[in-house]
């Protein structure tokens, strides 16, 4: 019997009743995927195989189709600057006049923050690997601010990577697949970034909420920050580096302090990937696992001590030069005192300077925990690459 | 005016479906003009509206529901979020089918502007549900502007689908 011929063509219940239950059958897989979602978490697991499986499906056609418009960006491109070459050179060379003064005043202090490294005996974070990738797609709304990366698990991008352009932090990876990662920008809703402002040297969050400009939360003191105070990433709880320029501090139409980001300065379809992890890659793992030695019974003679008690703890590559049993003893009071990278709570033992040395044999200069990271200078962040 | 069409479900539900998510992904292109970025209209919005006022189907939620998921995928959100917002939407939509049918295009904008509405507000509440934070309000009334913006395209669905199935005039 065909369809038109069946006595409920002319019945609207049945229709109606099969349309309202399958309504109900979609809102319901609807509600229960929304519900096993987990997208605010950084854990590569919590990505899931649906998002995974969509981001290497919308990666690749999305860089089709914007590829025509990337070569008529390009054209235009062309054109601006032939026609625009005579303005642009004048413009260049006031720039370059500029930048050859500051040349000179990089140099000396560059050279001035290499001794006080060496007087101090710091060490810094070690260089970090980067890949560039071209974004593929944008998302801009209320709800999601992210962007789709071209480069992705076969250059080791990880979730929790730093993700920047020419001028400053836009975001973090929150999934990796493979040739494509999924890049949380600052502005998500869900996005909550440590920071600093380096004036004051004071800690913020720096929340997102869907707009261009992400709001300062969770500051302390009694005016922590200024209208145009500048905002770097303060690396507190491993997940990014210290030092990122993020933006400049605002007051909003509403009251609240506001960055308004660097990153809008610059290109939004290339950005570098920094293969930072956390502060896991500065320690070793199994050595800060393994148990300490028990303490001195009374049998034992009184001066001996256990290796293990107060040593730093420090990667294989990072522990080499500085190694604790040749290290001069103000490099290793400096070790003693980085509580990141100790395991041992108790009191560091009493340095014997063999070769005294004015400006070395101090220990009480840099015993106070505290003061060594602050007394980091701020080209820490040199070894980022921004 | 267009005359009506036959209602044959690849006409008013597939071709539409496939315009909005090519439309929807044309607009994730990371560009700017004259240094400011493009607006995201919710196209989907367009068919939420259109299939609850042309008829009841039982294939247009599950189409919704795909094209949710679809749209989630894209642009990251929570997954789910915009399949359970458009499926409120357009059930709301449906339960007040009769009120709509024949009305003048006004009438029907302003519906259309009450459905984004609800829309939104879902997608509101569930980003307060589900990351416990709320979205900026100048944020999501500026994609309820640009999505108003598309009911042209939802209005042509109508006109010509309309009178299609005599059933449900």
């Amino acid at each position: 019997m065909a369809l038109r011929d069946s006595p409920f063509n002319e019945m609207r219940l049945p229709l109606l009743l099969s349309a309202a239950v399958a309504l109900i059958i979609a809102l319901v897989v609807g509600v229960t995927m929304l519900f096993s979602d987990r997208r605010e978490t950084i854990q590569t697991q919590a990505y899931g195989v649906t998002r995974t499986m969509g981001d290497h499906v919308v990666a690749p056609v999305s860089s089709w189709i914007t590829a025509p418009s990337r070569w008529v960006q390009n054209g235009v491109n062309a054109v601006q600057q032939y026609f625009f070459a005579v303005s642009e050179n004048r413009r260049l060379r006031a720039e370059l006049t500029v930048a050859r003064n500051w040349r000179t005043t990089a140099i000396a202090l560059q050279d001035t923050n290499e001794r006080y490294r060496a007087l101090l005996g710091l060490k810094v974070n070690p260089p970090i690997p980067m890949v560039s990738g071209l974004a593929v797609a944008d998302s801009r709304g209320p709800f999601a601010n992210s962007r789709l990366v071209n480069v992705g698990s076969e250059k080791k991008v990880e979730v929790g990577n730093p993700v920047l352009n020419e001028n400053g932090l836009v975001g973090r990876v929150v999934g990796v697949a493979e040739g494509v990662s999924r890049v949380l920008l600052l502005t998500d809703v869900t996005s909550r970034t440590p920071v600093l402002l380096d004036r004051t040297d004071s800690r913020a969050i720096l929340a997102g909420d869907g707009g261009p400009n992400p709001r300062l939360d969770y500051m302390r003191g009694p005016d922590p920050v200024k209208e145009n105070d500048l905002v770097l990433t303060s690396g507190d709880g491993g997940v990014l580096p210290r030092g990122i320029p993020v933006g400049h501090a605002v007051k909003g139409l509403d009251g609240r302090w506001r960055v308004v980001l660097s990153a809008d300065d610059g290109a939004i379809d290339y950005v570098r990937i920094l293969l930072f992890k956390d502060f896991r890659q500065l320690a070793n793992t199994p050595r800060l696992s393994e148990l300490p030695a028990p303490p001195p019974t009374a049998q034992a003679p009184s001066s001996v001590t256990s290796p293990t008690v107060a040593r730093p703890v420090a990667s294989p590559e990072a522990q080499s030069p500085l190694s604790p049993n040749l290290a001069k003893p103000g490099e290793r009071a400096v070790q003693q005192a980085k509580p990141s990278a100790t395991a041992s709570v108790t009191k560091p033992p009493p340095l014997k300077p063999s070769a005294p040395k004015p400006t070395l044999a101090r220990p009480v200069a840099v015993s106070k925990p505290a003061a060594v990271p602050q007394a980091a200078p701020p080209s820490d962040a040199g070894d980022i690459p921004h | 005016m267009t005359l009506a069409q036959p209602l044959t479900p690849v006409r008013w539900i597939l071709i539409p479906a496939l315009q909005v998510i090519v439309a929807t992904w044309l607009f994730t292109m990371p560009y700017r003009v004259f240094g400011l970025q493009p607006p995201e209209p919710v196209f989907a919005m367009v068919t939420a509206f259109a299939w609850a006022v042309i008829r009841p189907s039982v294939l247009a939620p599950f189409c919704l529901l795909l094209m949710g998921i679809g749209m989630d995928l894209i642009w990251g959100s929570p997954l789910g979020l915009w399949a359970v917002s458009l499926l409120v939407s357009y059930g709301a939509v449906l339960l007040v089918r009769n009120i709509l049918i024949g009305q003048q295009l006004p009438i029907l904008w302003l519906a259309f502007g009450v459905a984004c509405a609800l829309a939104e507000l879902l997608g509101v509440l569930i980003t307060q549900l589900v990351s416990h934070t709320t979205p900026r309000a100048l944020g999501v009334v500026s994609q309820w502007g640009v999505t108003l913006a598309v009911y042209p395209w939802a209005h042509r669905l109508i006109e010509r689908f309309d009178d299609a199935d005599v059933r449900f005039r």
